[in-house]
């Protein structure tokens, strides 16, 4: 096996994520890089961050309980990932089809080493991940962030604002405080593994434009032709 | 290996943890299953009270976080190797923050039923890359010193496969023989049936259990004598490492 994160994978779809803390704008961007794709007649499969049943449970009772350690909430995270990349995402991988992910490991590389886990540690966990083809990073100031997430709704979730770290009481305070450590985390992400930084400051159309020039490239030798080499190693044991 | 003051990790580690004051010693007896190793552990936490130390126990998948989510995750779907792995992980890391290094702090000594090394040979015999296996439980600690209850293949099968586990099993579990389905690995499909699947998979348990006795030093117990003649190898062997004070 090996680790597969550290190159290319040669299944015949392409994996596309996007990455940015709460209120950066990726969900909307990448719902509408879908819309386009789908438009164009591509066979698109979307998925998101921390969904999968498996441990959805014990991440939820964990955190309702603070029983959660750095370690043990980033290795719950990696076997949710696990069973995803597993179920969700290798599947249409292998099918041909354009995966599109809201948030991927980077997010727990980000978070997680905040949280206090080793950057090292949590990297060789996820090592088993398959490589995006693409991963923009959308970058934005923590007020224009805090201000986006407030619009309808009149408070931040606990988990969100960092509140079980005890850096401040306030939850805004809270929050800006985690999320900027977050952010440091992402900007050495992004420089580490290359990834497309976007301004998430710029009007959401302008953005998408971008993204689309991005992605409309790297389709270039796209063919989407499912792969069955599969079935030549069920020949080969015969 | 062992460190007379306080302990250390056996890769990347906790960063938020320190580590350097825990006076307790972490003894590990390894084996695989049906060796008998619950037993052994039992009689030597009595003997070491007797003795006048602290002894607390630790097993595998006990863990209050994870709970009975292992188990329910194993019967109703269908896991992958690294997403088995990371689950034993999970349960692993909770033991070892709430569990293990507390007590360790305490100055107690730790017995723990099985610890890594069970889940790297889990692991490895179902796929899964032995680097990235033991980069995922560098947070583990290094233990002062594992007994390691070596058997063949041979003296397995009798201790695993007998009259009463047969029948107790058949009719209170309906699983048709003495063994759990993971143990005997059925999820790996490697034989007929239950049988046929139980003693190829731990074939290939107990060699990686070899291996590993080699690159881990592993204290080698003979765990095809007696109780009692076993028994008094491992209080040897763990009087050996409370002196090392």
């Amino acid at each position: 096996m090996g680790n597969t994160f550290d190159h290319e994978h040669s299944y015949p779809g392409r994996l596309i994520i996007v990455e940015g803390i709460d209120g950066s704008g990726k969900s909307t961007q990448i719902q509408l890089l879908q819309k386009w794709l789908v438009s164009m007649g591509y066979r698109v499969f979307f998925t998101e961050w921390n969904s999968s049943a498996l441990v959805k449970e014990t991440i939820r009772r964990g955190k309702k309980k603070n029983l959660l350690t750095p370690t043990t909430f980033s290795i719950l995270h990696a076997t949710d990932f696990a069973d995803r990349l597993a179920h969700l995402i290798l599947p249409p991988l292998k099918a041909g089809m354009i995966v599109l992910a809201d948030r991927y490991v980077f997010t727990a590389f980000a978070r997680d080493v905040v949280r206090g886990v080793h950057p090292e540690w949590v990297r060789q966990m996820y090592g088993f991940a398959v490589r995006p083809d693409l991963a923009f990073y959308f970058k934005v100031p923590i007020e224009v962030s805090l201000k986006r997430i407030l619009v309808g709704r009149a408070s931040l979730k606990f988990h969100e604002a960092g509140m079980d770290l005890g850096l401040s009481d306030d939850p805004k305070e809270s929050f800006k405080i985690f999320q900027s450590k977050i952010i440091e985390e992402y900007n050495a992400i992004a420089d580490e593994f290359k990834l497309v930084v976007m301004d998430a400051t710029k009007p959401i159309y302008s953005q998408q434009a971008i993204v689309r020039e991005f992605v409309q490239e790297k389709l270039q030798n796209y063919t989407g032709i499912p792969y069955t080499s599969v079935l030549s190693d069920e020949q080969a044991k015969r | 290996m062992s460190k007379p003051n306080g302990k250390s990790f056996f890769g990347t580690g906790l960063p938020y943890l320190d580590v350097s004051d825990l006076t307790g010693k972490l003894i590990v007896i390894e084996g695989t299953d049906g060796v008998g190793r619950s037993s052994q552990i039992d009689e030597l936490k009595k003997w070491l009270e007797v003795k006048g130390y602290a002894v607390t126990t630790t097993g595998w998948t006990r863990s209050p976080l994870l709970g009975t989510a292992i188990e329910t995750a194993k019967s109703g779907h269908s896991l992958n190797v690294n997403t088995f792995s990371l689950l034993y992980a999970a349960d692993f890391a909770d033991r070892i923050e709430h569990e293990i290094i507390p007590a360790l702090k305490a100055g107690f000594i730790v017995l723990a039923d099985r610890y890594i090394y069970t889940a790297f040979a889990r692991a490895i015999v179902r796929g899964a890359d032995p680097l990235w296996i033991r980069e995922v439980y560098g947070f583990a600690l290094e233990p002062d010193a594992v007994f390691y209850m070596d058997v063949k293949i041979e003296n397995l099968i009798p201790r695993v496969i007998n009259a009463e586990t047969l029948i107790e099993h058949y009719w209170e579990n309906q699983s048709g023989e003495g063994m759990d389905y993971w143990e005997a690995g059925m999820d790996l499909k490697l034989g007929e049936d239950v049988y046929d699947s139980f003693v190829k998979y731990q074939k290939r348990v107990l060699d990686q259990f070899d291996l590993m006795a080699r690159e881990f030093q592993f204290v080698i117990v003979d765990a095809t004598q007696e109780f009692s003649a076993i028994n008094s190898t491992l209080k040897t062997g763990i009087l050996s490492v409370l002196e090392d004070d």
